[in-house]
């Protein structure tokens, strides 16, 4: 992965000194090309940040839309439904304008940009999180709760100690995709004016005229982080499966 | 019909079980006395797992009542816990908790129905882990475990509750021959000690060893109720002799 990495950039690096590419707007051994990468590699922090708190969000919202969902009521399955048909139908980008531009108009209550970007990016995310979560728990066998509630275990507690436990662990794989999709998707935040790394390439290219160079950092930048975020979410999952041997 | 005991701790009156249109459980009756020991059997189909299941309500009845240790079967949750706190049950798929260590299968229950603390309850599982003669597979995970040691895990799981009855429902039919022993040998020895059992079983042997009485169950219904000596030698109804017939020559 990292080898990739090195040889995509030497690549990108020396196709550069041939002609078309200029890239001394990002280059770190200019005071000028220092700042920029500075400028650019600091947006991670509010990519990273709003992607991790919405993900938060997004799961516990999930998992609450996810239980009324394995009901064996008619009615209580249906707020599983029409929550999730609803929320699944609107493009991420339509919901943020609505959230940063639509809601306080409607309830007085005006979020700042971070929030009302997180806000938009949580609620698309619970909508599919609510599924994963559903699928993870109908994919647990009906003897775990025959034999929780055979020793007299409440509903909380089977929730809470037998069913969830190995739900998360199947629908781990599925989590960590989410968090993938989510650090992509938070660039939409940049259109009202989040300072995360698309926006500040955005900003960027306005001053300096070199789209090319900036975006292909960009690129590389989102590149980074979900490698590493990938790794992440593998290392997780194998030591939960060292802790059960 | 029902053979009478003197102090019955569970009471099954004319219990009627639907799945749909289908009726599981045609209005039977029996009562469990007390320290008695009751082996279930008949052929597949025949409802014997509804009707244990019946009794901690993992199936609600639709009709008849079902009294245990004082407490009447509904969905009122509080007679409910109390209920399956006092009937363990132990399942042909033994149903561990795969991502608990054994030990940790054994002290949840305590643990959060009793408000034990980890120490009292891991005190108490060591003693069950015991009785079941595996206290050195505490710290290892079900998969990790024979068939045999898992069935014996799920009963110290039960017993760890202290329950005043045990229900198996085919408690060694998933198990290899060779292990099928060592799971009945606990069985054994949990009925000398004074539990009352219902055990839903084709071992005979076990049946004939351990049972106070037989409890034969054809199409939903309890068609005999006898003495194993009597069941086993000369039982009343046709369709026992053909089922024992089956079985036996099997
Ligand atoms: N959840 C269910 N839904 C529909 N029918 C069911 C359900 N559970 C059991 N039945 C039916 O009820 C009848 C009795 O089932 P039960 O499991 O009690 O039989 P059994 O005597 O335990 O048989 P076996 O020896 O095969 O375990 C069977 O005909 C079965 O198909
Ligand atoms: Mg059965």
């Amino acid at each position: 992965m990292t080898k990739l990495f090195i040889a995509l950039s030497s690549f990108l690096l020396l196709s550069g000194c041939a002609g078309n590419w200029g890239w001394y707007v990002v280059d770190p051994s200019t005071p000028n090309g220092m700042t920029n990468l500075k400028f650019m590699a600091t947006g991670a922090y509010y990519t990273i940040l709003m992607s991790l708190t919405a993900i938060i969000i997004s799961v516990v919202v999930g998992l609450l839309i996810a239980l009324p969902g394995l009901s064996a009521k008619p009615g209580v399955r249906a707020i599983n439904r029409v929550y999730v048909e609803v929320v699944r139908a609107v493009p991420i980008l339509v919901l943020i304008l609505w959230v940063y531009y639509g809601l306080p108009t409607l309830t007085g209550i005006t979020l700042n940009v971070f929030w009302a970007g997180v806000l938009a990016l949580a609620l698309s995310d619970s909508a599919f999180q609510a599924e994963i979560f559903r699928a993870g728990i109908q994919s647990i066998s009906r003897g775990q709760y025959e034999a929780a509630q055979s020793i007299s275990l409440n509903y909380r507690d089977t929730m809470r100690y037998v069913i969830l436990p190995q739900a998360i662990r199947r629908i781990l794989p599925a989590l960590g995709n989410q968090l993938v999709y989510m650090l992509k998707m938070s660039s939409l935040v940049s259109v009202i004016g989040m300072q995360e790394l698309t926006r500040r390439a955005n900003e960027l290219v306005v001053t300096e005229y070199r789209p090319l160079e900036i975006y292909t950092i960009l690129v590389l930048e989102y590149l980074v982080l979900i490698l590493i975020v990938s790794a992440g979410v593998r290392w997780l999952e194998r030591r939960m499966q060292a802790a059960e041997s | 019909m029902s053979l009478g005991t003197d102090s019955p701790i569970i009471k099954i009156s004319e219990v009627s079980k639907f799945f749909g249109e289908f009726q599981a459980l045609k209005s039977v009756s029996l009562d469990v006395g007390s320290g008695e020991r009751v082996v279930v059997c008949g052929p597949s189909g025949s409802g014997k797992s509804t009707l244990i299941r019946c009794i901690n309500r993992l199936e609600k009845h639709e009709q008849g009542e079902i009294i245990v240790d004082g407490v009447t079967l509904s969905d009122a949750r509080e007679s409910l816990e109390k209920i399956r706190a006092n009937v363990g049950m132990v399942f042909q798929q033994f149903n561990l908790f795969p991502h608990l260590s054994v030990i940790d299968n054994l002290t949840l229950g305590p643990k959060r129905v009793y408000g034990l603390s980890e120490k009292e309850a891991k005190a108490r599982a060591m003693e069950y882990l015991e009785r079941v003669r595996i206290p050195d597979q505490a710290d290892k995970f079900p998969r990790h475990l024979s068939g045999g040691q898992q069935q014996r895990v799920a009963i110290a799981r039960s017993l760890c509750m202290e329950p005043r009855i045990l229900l198996f429902d085919e408690p060694t039919s998933a198990l290899d021959p060779e292990m099928i022993t060592e799971v009945l040998e606990v069985m054994t020895e949990l009925a000398g000690s004074g539990m009352t059992m219902i055990v839903v079983t084709h071992e005979m042997g076990f049946a004939r060893k351990v049972a106070d009485r037989m409890v034969f169950m054809d199409q939903g219904e309890i068609v005999e109720i006898a003495k194993p000596e009597k069941f086993f030698t000369t039982p009343d109804s046709q369709r026992s002799r053909d089922f024992l017939q089956k079985i036996l020559n099997h």
